[in-house]
């Protein structure tokens, strides 16, 4: 259980608020602040690529059999199907098949 | 958020945002149940849970602090809170400095407020809605409006029930990297510019295998970005 104190709790999500604000708009007011090449530009235009990427990536490894089925079958209803909500259901599902079948 | 005054934006992008974003309510319905049950079993008020998930509004972050809540709260873990908070949502610098683009004919005004509710989904989402010739900021408000009332309301059930099904039995763990991959289908870049999610990947392993934390996507997003974009020459 936890200690019963208001005040604290009021400071850490103050705290908590506070830092996910910088992180927000902290990228957002520094891209404000400098002059973009086209070289920069470049870059930024591979970002969100490339933190898709970075996140999905550990996570595979990380999850084994069922998660590497899991984000294939996604894949592919994505390509067949080109709807998100059918690739979640898909991915989800597949996770839970190859769960069960004990892999 | 503020409402029709300005002409840079209108309320039929914003509805255009909100239907995007339904599709993706039942993921996030259930990563909101999952914080509410461990706030619950960690003994928080369902005003507490709510308090958080509306102003933090980053559910990684939330289920990793109120998880390793402690005894005592000091000036110190104080910190050490804001410092994790910060650290788990780095990825919000790299994604909000990607947003630029989008926003940078809005006045500062409407901007920064709105920046509180930047999450991964509407930015997705508003990526694509650009890469298929949209150019109004009204879809990510109204995406990110929806987000962020769905994640709100999901905490009560979640807290309510105590326990849920088990994430991992029943693949919901899934639901984020189902999601991620499908937005990749979607953002696929040709076979040459896809060098940089290859060198994204392979940094993103490595880094989380040395190191652990939470620095991998960092670390992978900044080398697939630079090599992707250095390559397109």
């Amino acid at each position: 259980m936890i200690e019963r104190d208001p005040f604290g709790y009021i400071m850490v999500i103050f705290a908590m608020t506070v830092a996910v604000y910088l992180t927000r708009a902290g990228g957002y007011w520094l891209m404000g602040r400098v002059t973009i090449g086209p070289r920069v530009r470049r870059v930024f235009d591979a970002l969100p690529g490339a933190i898709i990427a970075a996140t999905v990536a550990p996570l595979l490894l990380r999850g084994g059999v069922s998660a590497l089925c899991a984000v294939v079958a996604a894949g592919l209803a994505m390509i067949f199907v080109r709807r998100d909500f059918a690739a979640v259901i898909v991915g989800v599902a597949v996770a839970a098949a190859v769960r069960a079948a004990g892999l | 958020m503020s409402k029709s005054f300005s002409p840079h934006w209108t309320f039929g992008a914003f509805r255009e945002g909100v239907i995007a974003t339904l599709p993706l309510m039942p993921g996030l319905f259930a990563f909101g149940i999952a914080f509410g049950t461990v706030a619950a079993r960690k003994g928080f008020s369902l005003f507490e849970a709510e308090v958080m998930s509306a102003f933090v509004f980053a559910g990684v972050a939330q289920l990793i602090v109120v998880d390793a809540w402690p005894q005592e709260l000091t000036a110190a873990t104080i910190f050490a809170a804001a410092t994790v908070t910060f650290v788990i949502c780095s990825r919000f610098l790299l994604i909000g400095a990607s947003m630029r683009p989008l926003l940078v004919s809005l006045p500062a005004v409407q901007v920064y407020p709105f920046m509180h509710f930047v999450i991964e989904p509407p930015w997705l989402l508003a990526l694509r809605y650009q890469r298929n010739g949209g150019n109004d900021p009204g879809f990510i408000f109204g995406s990110a409006a929806t987000c962020w009332v769905v994640w709100v309301v999901s905490i009560a059930p979640g807290f309510w029930l105590g326990a849920t099904a088990d994430p991992h039995r029943f693949g919901l763990d899934m639901v984020m990297p189902a999601f991620f991959t499908a937005m990749m289908v979607s953002l696929w870049p040709g076979p040459r510019r896809a060098i940089g999610w290859i060198v994204a990947g392979g940094a993103a392993i490595l880094s989380d295998q040395l190191f652990g934390g939470f620095w991998y996507v960092v670390i992978g997003a900044l080398a697939g970005s630079l090599v992707g974009g250095l390559t397109d020459d």
